[in-house]
């Protein structure tokens, strides 16, 4: 199906039919994914020019844009979901586009990859900054600006107003469930506006 | 010059059933001069047909027979194996009517008085002209185009098919163009219609009876034209200050290599376009709003094609901006659409110019749309 098992626990959550919006969408696979499992409609969003030819190319509407400027041409409530797959650490302003996603869906699906991963706390403790299939640049040449933890991303949520709904951590593909914020690598969160 | 479509001829299609004209204007009959490339397939689906814009014409791609450098105006773009490939597509251009290579326009023979049509030839709008096209597309049999596609002024016509005949196109893109005009770029075109309205040779429209064209207004709009189509930054890598003589003479005429350019850009077009015709097409540009002053999202309501919308980041006379005022509606109305802005250095200009990226994504685009016909 995918290599990337954050594709299937994302698709596990969307009903068949769904409308939405996958932003940071790369060569639009989520989205293509997304479409073959759940026939779902909508848009991807990408700034990279190579990324465009892709996405046109797998048969995904792709709209280019700098997430950074927020998301003026979608209107409110006009996605059942906004999704931000391993996107989130290279966004600069992280509170508005988080905000603007629950503004334009009606929920919000984050994935991550999580710095407080014990293989990414060794390198540190050893005196390096990680590198990993997860992270897998140089400090110098990293797009990635904001990492953090599962314990990061929850505080940052609750501070926000933000409820998370679900929650899947995982290591190689395979579920996590003991001590998650260090033994989970990536973590999918399903989000909406806290009552 | 290799993958060309080669060596090709214009055709004539003429039309006897009245066209009523949006302004209320109604044309007896009606010529219309296009060219084709490629070959239409059995069920008739693989037919795209492109919009010029202001100054262009049927002659899209190839070469004619007597003239080696007579390329058509998107040659670089059209032909086989090119974006638009006319191995896998049946690719129309035609020439716009009110237009004046072939097509009725101002310049032709009006049958009633045996003169010129002059200032009798109504002003024309893009609805007038696509229903023309639907004509022209009826007249070869082509009941449903997989694409219409246009730049600029030629994009607001593929965007008005999708209006005017949703059944009639699966796919329309819309390259450096605008759902109507602002203020600034009907400004542009008043200046461009004054200095042709007052030329003295311009005698109310009807010049070809006084054996005169007024050459300096045509000049002068094509000038100021032109200033618009190019960026800053084109100019300057272009021309920068740099001076004919390499000093000041203290006078009036031509020293700066950039005047020099755009007098003889002026002069060209001069000689070779309708100063009527140009009128016809900036009046056209102004007019055009598919929402009459409203809201374009019930406007692309009624929409069903798919959308691929393009502009590039230095065009300023068509900027971004407005290419994302016609994803808006479209995004609104649960369409399909895809947008690319194509960072370019070359201003409005760009759509007609041969850039990678640029070619990449309308070559990805209709390489989908060629399979879904095919299959």
């Amino acid at each position: 199906m995918s290599d990337r098992p954050d594709f299937a626990a994302i698709a596990a959550w969307i009903p068949e039919g769904a409308s939405v919006l996958d932003l940071g969408c790369g060569d639009g696979s989520l989205m293509r994914y997304l479409k073959d499992a759940r026939s779902v409609r909508g848009y991807g969003v990408e700034i990279s020019d190579r990324d465009i030819v892709s996405c046109i190319a797998n048969g995904v509407s792709v709209i280019q844009n700098d997430l950074d400027a927020g998301l003026a041409d979608f209107e409110d409530g006009s996605f059942d979901f906004v999704i931000l797959s391993q996107t989130l650490q290279a966004i600069r302003h992280t509170e508005p586009l988080i905000q603007e996603m629950l503004r334009v869906g009606r929920e919000g699906i984050v994935s991550f990859p999580n710095f407080g991963y014990w293989k990414n706390r060794m390198q540190v403790l050893l005196g390096k900054m990680p590198v990993s299939s997860d992270l897998p640049y140089q400090w110098y040449n990293t797009p990635n600006v904001h990492l953090c933890t599962l314990n990061d991303f929850e505080e940052f949520c609750r501070s926000c107003c933000i409820t998370v709904t679900a929650r899947r951590v995982m290591t190689a593909g395979r579920e996590v469930g003991l001590m998650p914020n260090l033994m989970g690598s990536t973590a999918v969160y399903r989000f909406q506006r806290g009552i | 010059m290799g993958n060309s479509v080669g060596i090709v001829r214009a055709e004539r299609a003429s039309f006897e059933e009245p066209l009523a004209f949006r302004s209320g204007a109604v044309l007896p009959r009606y010529d219309l001069v296009y060219e084709t490339y490629g070959k239409l397939n059995s069920d008739r689906s693989n037919a795209i047909l492109i919009c010029h814009a202001l100054s262009g014409h049927h002659h899209v791609a190839g070469v004619y027979a007597d003239a080696p450098k007579s390329q058509g105006w998107w040659d670089n773009m059209v032909g086989p194996g090119k974006p638009i490939d006319t191995d896998r597509f049946f690719v129309i251009g035609m020439n716009n009517l009110g237009g004046c290579h072939g097509s009725t326009g101002p310049s032709s023979i009006d049958p009633e008085t045996g003169r010129p049509y002059g200032s009798r030839f109504p002003v024309i709008t893009v609805e007038d002209w696509v229903e023309s096209q639907a004509r022209l597309a009826d007249h070869l049999g082509i009941t449903r185009f997989a694409a219409v596609i246009g730049g600029s002024l030629g994009g607001m016509q593929a965007l008005q098919w999708s209006l005017a005949y949703p059944d009639r196109v699966r796919h329309v893109l819309a390259i450096a163009s605008a759902p109507r005009l602002t203020a600034q770029n009907i400004a542009f075109n008043d200046v461009a219609r004054n200095a042709i309205l007052t030329d003295p040779d311009f005698h109310g429209g009807d010049y070809y009876q006084h054996n005169v064209v007024p050459t300096r207004g045509l000049r002068l709009a094509r000038m100021l034209g032109h200033i618009t189509y190019l960026s800053d930054d084109a100019m300057a890598d272009k021309f920068g200050r740099e001076l004919k003589s390499g000093q000041y003479n203290y006078g009036y005429e031509v020293e700066f290599q950039i005047e020099s350019y755009l007098r003889y850009q002026g002069d060209k077009f001069a000689g070779l376009f309708d100063a009527n015709t140009y009128l016809l097409m900036t009046k056209a540009l102004d007019y055009f709003d598919p929402a009459n002053g409203g809201d374009l999202n019930s406007a692309f309501a009624k929409a069903r094609a798919d959308f691929l919308v393009i502009s590039f980041t230095t065009d300023w006379r068509f900027s971004p901006q407005r290419s994302r005022e016609i994803v808006r509606p479209l995004l609104h109305n649960g369409r399909r659409v895809s947008y690319a802005e194509i960072a370019s250095a070359h201003g409005h200009d760009s759509f007609l110019m041969e850039h990678p990226h640029y070619f990449d994504v309308v070559r990805a685009y209709l390489d989908n749309v060629g399979r879904e016909v095919s299959a």
